[in-house]
């Protein structure tokens, strides 16, 4: 099974949840399309959406909610399809 | 011209400053790492006024339109041409249909492009800076978007015999080592307990993810004010004071310190408890969210003196250069 990691663009915090009450964007086991929204950074004030790089099935999220990260950290591991 | 294919979490034209209307409320913008900045124009050729890109946390992409020359300092974004690896403060030629693609940033936060000429937007108040809270500068007053177009000024002359030059390595800011700034205690330090005053020079303080060109929003310590009676006109949280301008690099202190940027409000009702000195502005913008700080209190002659040493290798920096 071919993986690829999805890496953070920026340095931030990392949401997991597009707001504190909502289901998380993505669990381990779900599909998600090139493009989907897989979590949120915060950095300056404002949000950015990290969008999964390729199709696949998450097998790990290798960051917990709210972490502060740098940029290039891993955050989502995918089992390309 | 160049057009902006990607570009990036927040990019913006900057040049040395908006000067002369600080009384009306109007910050000076610009470059956040005026350091940066001026050796990238310095190595195309241009004088330090003309307008540069800035970039933050996050590389942009452009295609060139017309053949000219370009430089990019500031922290390392490993920036591409049409797909190969090349220098940072160094200057580059590039010809019409090349791609430049810069990555997020490592050891710093901010990557300055210059190109020969500079970026020709429109002056406001004499200055190409954008200042995104009002909306003014730049262009079209924003950060720039996917798609944009940037029109490169009329350099004169042909700068390709620029092309090659370098600058020395003992130059080069080693931006993620650089986590001592200097501070020049004041205006309103007084107001500080004996042990904050200590304290905030001692603590480490870390870049919270706020931190933008408005504001160096600061996590650490609870500094604590002396008590006082409140003075007629000032708020009630013991930072406050009647109004007071706010000196570029100021610290104010409503519960954790914000250092105020180059796009921060001109005066208001916060007591200033230090200001960072104009060498280590440069340095603390390359400061990366998470990263430590440590506060050093220096006197303003020993300011001064770094202000004209910085000055004196910049201009050993133009003058290294062969035309």
């Amino acid at each position: 099974m071919t993986t690829t990691t999805i890496k953070a663009p920026m340095p931030g915090v990392f949401y997991r949840r597009p707001d504190p009450d909502d289901p998380v964007f993505v669990e381990e086991g779900d599909h998600v399309e090139e493009g989907d929204v897989i979590g949120v950074v915060g950095v300056m004030k404002s949000f950015q959406d990290i969008k999964s790089d390729a199709s696949g099935t998450v097998s790990k999220i290798l960051v917990e909610n709210e972490a502060a990260i740098e940029a290039g950290d891993d955050l989502v591991e995918l089992e390309l399809d | 011209m160049i057009k902006v294919l990607e570009a990036g979490l927040s990019t913006t034209i900057q040049d040395a400053g908006r000067y002369g209307h600080y009384h009306i409320g109007m910050p000076p913008s610009g470059a956040m790492d005026q350091f940066a900045h001026t050796v990238a124009n310095y190595l195309v050729g241009n004088d330090k006024g003309a307008a540069t890109v800035e970039m933050t946390y996050q590389g942009s992409d452009f295609k060139f339109t017309e053949d000219t020359v370009i430089a990019i300092t500031g922290a390392e974004m490993a920036p591409e041409l049409n797909g190969e690896p090349v220098s940072m403060w160094e200057t580059l030629a590039v010809s019409d249909g090349d791609v430049l693609s810069l990555q997020f940033a490592t050891n710093g936060a901010r990557t300055y492009l210059a190109v020969a000429g500079g970026i020709d937007v429109t002056p406001v108040m004499e200055s190409r800076s954008t200042y995104t809270l009002v909306g003014i500068g730049g262009y079209d007053g924003r950060t720039l978007e996917d798609g944009d177009t940037l029109t490169i000024g009329d350099a004169g002359a042909d700068r390709s015999s620029l092309v090659g030059n370098s600058v020395a390595d003992e130059h080069i800011p080693n931006y993620d080592d650089e986590d001592h700034i200097r501070i020049v205690l004041g205006l309103c330090d007084y107001r500080l307990t004996d042990e904050s005053k200590e304290e905030l020079c001692d603590a480490e303080w870390t870049v919270t993810p706020e931190a933008d060109r408005v504001g160096y929003r600061l996590e650490g310590p609870e500094i604590e004010f002396k008590p006082r009676e409140q003075p007629f006109g000032a708020g009630t949280d013991p930072s406050n004071v009647v109004d007071l301008g706010y000196p570029v690099g100021s610290i104010q202190v409503p519960q954790k310190p914000i250092v105020l940027m180059r796009d921060a409000v001109t005066g208001g009702g916060y007591a200033t408890v230090g200001t960072v000195i104009s060498t280590d502005r440069d340095l603390l913008s390359q400061r990366r969210t998470h990263q430590p700080v440590y506060f050093q209190s220096v006197t303003l002659e020993e300011a001064l003196a770094a202000r004209k040493a910085r000055t004196e290798t910049l201009e050993s920096i133009r003058n290294s250069l062969t035309p």
